[in-house]
């Protein structure tokens, strides 16, 4: 099997997609985190500063998704092509989400009657918490596994994606996200709306720190075949280690207001989880619950060698220009938000 | 109905209303980079209004493309799991590289094109309008290219057997480069352009029968004249060069197209009609041997006509291809017809008199939205019964994990929302063009004065 530097095109497709998923909840994780709060400020001015401080960025943070969804049809065909299908209607939902936010981000302030503005804050509200609470509930049938038969066919039924795991882990998105949106908020705000932002971010970690360890509970408890690998190899302890630090991390600036080091740590947090759910799974990627054999695995799921190949190129191409224009474009938007005639 | 009919009317419904977007988009994009560049050579005031005015209607449009977008990169997941499989190898790098080398090139500089007025150099702003322009130009791409693989499959080979089967990429440029990708590619490219032109031509037009805005309407109309005049002329050839490409390689679409049967007689080029594809007759006006001519330069040459093919290697609904694609021609043919009126006015220096012609261009805006709309109706229904021509039959691609319930409460999902953002999307478009570029510049200033004062005066404290 080609490889380079040691490793299969296969792990490190996976890596590439894990990487892209990974960025793609970092910055879309503050602007749906940013949503999530977005209620709990009063006056229309607080609300427009809070909009426009996604404003230039969600679009470009939206990206993420879009080459997430690609990497994975390209990469790994055959996960995607199940996935989606078998989450069905969570997959919809989403969808439904994405359409309402974004519209009501655009239209929002282009009337000026009250009932239009306090109308699409809460569908910007309502759909930022519906996306991050479902991007949790994916993750947690992913990492629970669903029931496939031994063409990879999802063989369950149509509901089974809401149970107690899934939940528990949109909810802990949901907080992760809004800790992390808090935190970005606090960098862009000033006066009582920083202060009001500072308070909510409190609580919001709050929140996290509890669900997180619940969430750390219930998989040890009841899904044990996840930390098969760190029993095989203590060495990988030194993540989840890593994580509660960095998490541990966060309060501390937080009381210290030091914002811009507390989004670095609370960025780092998800990439760390992130790495221990990659750690946990590889080299399977969607487990069967009905017969462990049926498992969509990095290697029954990858596109061809020549494919992966190529695409490897796009990515070592493509992913600098990429990070160069995210790089531009928040460094032009760089500080506290500055409303003028172009704003939402 | 069965999950089949359901999610081919729920894939249809969705890219078509994603569709109206896009090219918008795309030729938006263009009249702003021109509209930019003149105001950066010519430094006149005016070019400027006309390019912030403008970023505005496509702000608008930008934003409901993405989001109406990213529903489609899901939905062959979704819907079209085994499609998935089969194709994700070919089909999937095309949709990856759009993602890395367009879609963040085109959504990166959108913020800084939307929002960077006051923070960047102006130089940095065309910049900014060009990579955006140029973003969508490379989308475009992509996923033509993804789709003309549907049509014309090249660069794989199929391994596997049955419900194992799968292509896969042996040469990805001879992917790329499939036979119909440069045409199909420069004729979805040039209806964008037509799309974002006619736009700027109805809503100046309008001014100018409502003797609002005149002189910049004046120069906008001009400039929109003749990227529209360019483009509509040009798009027959890159019209005729893709009805060759049918012709050679999906013979069987060509006789849906042009409603031909008899596989020993040369082909009637037909302007209107109907197809009744029980008795084989088609009836209505046209040039004999027509087609014929087109793509072999003989009157009497034979064309493969559908009896050559077997019943379940033929389109559906001949009459529905018949008439979409009769749609686009006769679309095609209005607009060049058009803008050479126009354009024969203007060099008389009488353009700005013709009240009934600025009227008929106000309407005309819908023309290329048509016409988009029914060329890929009739390219993709022209298609069937294959999703992947002549590999993988529509009927055998679904989702098998879906059932029927699922995708009709998404179709009503998508109906509700899809009506609800026309409505919106409307609305809101007419409202900005009854506002005008002028006050772009002053009314919306005005809420956010006191704002921006409280930011500098909370930033000068101490």
């Amino acid at each position: 099997m080609a490889s380079f530097l040691g490793i299969d095109y296969p792990t490190w497709w996976f890596l590439v997609v894990g990487a892209v998923f990974s960025g793609y909840a970092i910055l879309d994780g503050f602007d749906l985190g940013a949503g999530a709060l977005h209620l709990f400020f009063k006056k229309d001015k607080s609300r427009r500063i809070a909009l426009n401080a996604v404003g230039p960025v969600w679009d470009g943070n939206e990206v993420w998704l879009v080459i997430g969804g690609g990497t994975l049809f390209a990469g790994f065909p055959v996960l995607y092509a199940t996935l989606f299908s078998a989450l069905y209607v969570p997959f919809m939902v989403f969808l439904l989400g994405i359409i309402l936010r974004a519209i009501s981000i655009e239209f929002r302030s282009k009337e000026p009657m009250r009932w239009w503005r306090r109308g699409w804050d809460v569908v910007y509200s309502f759909s930022s918490i519906l996306l991050a609470v479902l991007l949790g509930v994916v993750l947690g049938n992913v990492l629970q596994g669903i029931p496939l038969d031994e063409t990879h066919e999802f063989s369950g039924s149509g509901w089974q994606f809401i149970n107690p795991y899934a939940l528990l882990l949109g909810g802990t998105t949901l907080a992760l996200m809004s800790m992390h949106g808090g935190i970005y908020l606090c960098l862009k705000t000033q006066g009582r709306l920083f202060e009001k932002v500072e308070r909510l971010l409190k609580v919001a970690i709050a929140a996290f720190v509890v669900l997180f360890a619940l969430v750390s509970l219930y998989t040890l408890l009841y899904i044990p075949h996840l930390s098969d690998d760190f029993r095989e190899q203590p060495v990988l302890f030194v993540i989840p280690v890593l994580a509660l630090l960095s998490i541990a991390n966060i309060p501390r600036l937080v009381s210290r207001r030091r914002f811009l080091i507390a989004f670095f740590f609370s960025s780092l947090t998800i990439s760390l989880l992130l790495i221990l759910v990659a750690i946990e799974l590889y080299p399977t990627l969607l487990i069967s619950t009905e017969d462990l054999a049926n498992s969509i695995t990095v290697y029954n799921a990858a596109a061809s060698e020549k494919s992966l190949g190529i695409m490897l190129i796009f990515v070592v191409i493509g992913v600098p220009l990429v990070l160069l224009y995210t790089f531009i474009v928040y460094r032009t938007f760089w500080g506290k938000v500055k409303m003028d005639e172009t704003s939402y | 109905m069965d999950v089949e009919i359901l999610s081919r009317i729920q894939f249809a419904f969705t890219i078509a209303f994603h569709y109206i977007y896009p090219p918008l988009s795309i030729g938006l994009g263009l009249l702003l980079v021109i509209f930019e560049g003149l105001y950066l050579k010519t430094g006149d005031k005016q070019y400027e209004q006309l390019t912030r005015f403008w970023i505005k209607v496509f702000a608008l449009t930008f934003g409901i493309g993405v989001a109406t977008g990213i529903v489609m990169e899901f939905e062959f997941g979704t819907n079209w799991a085994t499609y998935s499989r089969y194709v994700g190898d070919v089909f999937g790098s095309a949709l990856a590289a759009e993602g890395i080398f367009a879609f963040a090139l085109e959504s990166g500089f959108l913020g800084i094109l939307l929002f960077g007025w006051n923070r960047v150099s102006p130089l940095m702003h065309f910049l900014s309008t060009i990579g955006v322009f140029l973003g969508s130009m490379f989308s475009a791409i992509w996923i033509v290219v993804a789709n003309s693989w549907m049509q014309t499959p090249a660069g794989f080979h199929v391994v596997g057997e049955g419900m194992e089967a799968r292509a896969e990429i042996v040469d990805f440029w001879a992917m790329v480069f499939n036979p119909s990708s440069v045409d199909r590619i420069l004729h979805v490219w040039i209806g964008a352009f037509l799309a974002g032109a006619f736009l700027v031509l109805s809503v100046h037009a309008y001014y100018l029968l409502k003797s609002r805005y005149v002189e910049i309407s004046k120069k906008a109309f001009r400039i929109a004249l003749l990227v529209a005049t360019v483009f509509s002329f040009s798009q027959l050839l890159t019209g005729h060069r893709s009805a060759e490409i049918v012709a050679e390689h999906q013979p069987a679409k060509l006789a849906a197209m042009e409603g031909h049967f008899d596989s020993l007689a040369p082909a009637d080029l037909y302007l209107l009609g109907w197809v009744d594809p029980e008795t084989k007759q088609t009836t209505g006006i046209s040039i004999p041997g027509g087609v014929s001519f087109l793509t072999h330069f003989d009157f009497s040459h034979p064309v493969r006509g559908l009896d050559d093919f077997p019943k379940d290697e033929q389109p559906q609904a001949i009459n529905a291809v018949f008439q979409f694609y009769h749609i686009m021609i006769a679309i095609g043919m209005t607009l060049i017809g058009l803008t050479f009126l126009a354009c024969f006015y203007w060099w008389r220096g009488r353009l700005f008199e013709q009240k009934w012609l600025l009227r008929i261009f106000v309407l005309a805006v819908l023309l290329p939205q048509i016409a988009n709309q029914a060329g890929w109706f009739a390219a993709e229904m022209g298609r069937q019964p294959w999703v992947v021509y002549g590999l993988l039959r529509t009927s055998e691609a679904l989702s098998k994990a879906v059932v029927a319930e699922q995708v009709l409460f998404s179709l009503i999902m998508f109906t509700i929302v899809y009506v609800l953002l026309l409505a919106l999307f409307l609305y809101l478009l007419n409202k900005k063009i009854k506002h005008g570029p002028a006050d772009a510049a002053l009314a919306d200033h005005r809420p956010n004065q006191s704002e921006v004062g409280d930011v500098i005066a909370k930033q000068t404290k101490p």
